[in-house]
């Protein structure tokens, strides 16, 4: 993702300012005019931007500091909270399970997804059809799909143990078992994503020139030779773009755990975003919870950063 | 990579995929409208005496008809005003150069990186500060800007000829009228894509109306299933027919924009 800025040509108004002649009066109602011009496109965004996602930025970082229920005032308590949440054997475990969830799911869903891409990427019939079938889930919401999961792993009625029960296998508990609820959580999540994972792959696959195939056959390159070396090397901008999203949406998961586990059984599947809410609305320590969601907006940020940062070694732009 | 046994093998994958892929949505109208469908017995795959009595037990014995209607007034209300925000401030990101325009675009696209999560204390103090918790307004202020919104308009004004704004500015027009009666009709595909997207994160969001809503009658559909889960414990029949009531709509909407949808999906990872 690389974003450019086209340079505008200048309009009348912005070349008359940047020259140094003095402003006479017409020019400068024109000025004027222009400054409420640009304003009025873009106060209506603007505005609730600034008002509900950067202050609310800094007031968490402020409330961060704080000792604070929501309810009586704050107490000013520094770095408390972030030196508590790092020795705190509930966070450690929360980030411990979130990177169990992203370790299992990545691999998933991009394995499945290019599997995938690869094999309706060629002329095979219906495949706008099965296509469609992949994307499907992307479309849906969480916590439509997290009951209708929870359905589908039920322990003692749910289809999926029966149909194991018939060839001789006893299911596991799934998400009621603290050794299975995060695989049922992986399982479901990766079940929704991978038609996401599939198109964006799909797209790269589709932009590979064809000619660095037939090149490859002529030099007698067999079909895993030519998947490992023209298909993939081929295919790393879209492997980076997937593994950027999935990272960020990962570390963030939240709607799925809090509807098919809560977090549970006995904590075995509680996440940090899950964390963040059960210490705001369940034990009434916003500040701590603002400084665990800080903690978790940074590491973002740092993995974000170090991925694009390490791009170069990795990612070949045509 | 023609005719290769490897590419039949996983065309097979790919179709056998497929239908284990789309089975969970069968499987949730099949069971919808087996009556009892419970923990005690698994419903078979051809329902033996189908019926919709799931269905009307939900929308007699709870406020599902308002909640559907809560939901749908809130996605609609957020499409609309994301509609007109993102494509005035992308205006004015791709036509009108102002100091700072470059820095401040770059702020926009740093808060697609911001999770609501960071934000749901500071946020709901501010609702609560403001009287607006338990409001539909509550529910909508933080989603009235959307970065990725104007982004994606933003891209698709650059690529509209700047021959024709400067045409019309000939003629004597000013910045509304280009931006009404020219780019607003050159840009109608991005402008769907949006619309799908912003009601498809409308319909789905979960975390923050959670945290704002509190009566029950206020609720929306998202709240209302995973409220289900208490009140109908073992009832799967009555818990899948409210699935399907909030999976069916977007996989409507879906089908209706699946061109934009996967086009928008696909050209972001190129760039």
């Amino acid at each position: 993702m690389t974003i450019t800025t086209p340079r505008a040509p200048r309009t009348e108004a912005a070349s008359a300012r940047a020259t140094s002649a003095p402003p006479r009066g017409s020019s400068r109602r024109a000025d004027t005019r222009y400054a409420l011009t640009v304003l009025c496109f873009l106060v209506p965004s603007a505005v609730p931007m600034l008002a509900f996602t950067v202050y609310p930025m800094f007031g968490a970082m402020w409330a961060s500091l704080h000792e604070w229920n929501l309810i009586s005032p704050m107490t000013w308590v520094g770095i408390d909270n972030y030196v508590h949440l790092i020795q705190d054997r509930d966070t450690q475990d929360a980030f411990a399970h979130t990177f169990y969830y992203i370790g299992g799911y990545l691999p998933l869903v991009y394995v499945g997804g290019l599997a995938l891409a690869i094999a309706l990427n060629t002329r095979l019939k219906g495949r706008n059809l099965l296509r469609g079938i992949y994307f499907l889930p992307v479309v849906t919401s969480w916590i439509a799909v997290a009951l209708v999961w929870r359905w589908l792993l039920n322990p003692s009625s749910g289809i999926v143990n029966q149909v194991l029960a018939q060839i001789g296998i006893e299911g596991p508990g799934w998400y009621t078992d603290p050794a299975w609820a995060m695989p049922s959580i992986i399982l479901a999540s990766a079940w929704k994503d991978l038609g996401f994972v599939m198109i964006i792959l799909l797209a790269g696959l589709q932009a590979i020139p064809q000619d660095l195939y037939e090149a490859a056959t002529v030099d007698g390159a067999g079909w895993w030779r030519r998947l490992f070396s023209v298909t993939l090397p081929m295919l790393t901008p879209s492997t980076f773009f997937v593994i950027v999203i999935s990272l960020i949406n990962g570390f963030q998961v939240f709607d799925q755990v809090y509807a098919m586990t809560g977090g549970g059984p006995a904590g075995a599947s509680q996440v940090v975003v899950q964390q963040v809410y059960d210490l705001t609305f369940r034990y009434g320590a916003a500040g701590e919870a603002s400084a665990l969601s800080w903690m978790l907006f940074v590491l973002v940020l740092a993995v974000t950063v170090i991925q694009i940062r390490g791009q170069k070694r990795w990612v070949n732009y045509a | 990579m023609r005719n290769s046994p490897k590419l039949i093998a996983l065309n097979i994958v790919a179709v056998l995929g497929a239908l284990v892929m789309f089975f969970p949505f069968l499987w949730t109208v099949i069971t919808s409208i087996s009556p009892g469908a419970s923990l005690s017995s698994t419903p078979s795959l051809i329902p033996e005496n189908p019926s919709f009595s799931a269905y009307t037990e939900l929308f007699a014995n709870t406020p599902f008809a308002r909640i559907v209607l809560n939901s749908l007034g809130l996605a609609v209300a957020t499409t609309v005003v994301q509609l007109v925000t993102s494509s005035l401030a992308a205006y004015a990101f791709s036509r009108l150069p102002f100091r700072g325009r470059g820095v401040l675009f770059g702020l926009y696209l740093a808060t697609m990186m911001i999770p609501i999560q960071v934000l749901i204390v500071p946020l709901f103090v501010q609702m609560k500060n403001l009287g607006l918790v338990d409001t539909y307004l509550g529910v909508l202020l933080p989603s009235v800007a959307s970065a990725f919104g104007v982004f994606l308009l933003r891209q698709a004004m650059n690529s509209v000829p700047r021959e024709l704004d400067e045409a019309a500015t000939i003629d004597g027009a000013g910045h509304f009228r280009i931006f009404g009666g020219i780019m607003l009709p050159l840009i109608g595909p991005a402008l769907a894509t949006l619309t799908v997207f912003s009601f498809m994160s409308s319909w789905n969001s979960f975390l923050w109306p959670l945290i704002i809503l509190r009566s029950a009658e206020l609720k929306t559909l998202p709240l209302a299933l995973a409220g289900l889960q208490g009140q109908y414990t073992t009832q799967w029949d009555v818990m899948m027919a409210g699935s399907v009531i909030s999976i069916l709509p977007m996989v409507a909407l879906y089908l209706f924009a699946q061109k934009y949808v996967v086009q928008s999906v696909a050209s972001s990872g190129i760039k």
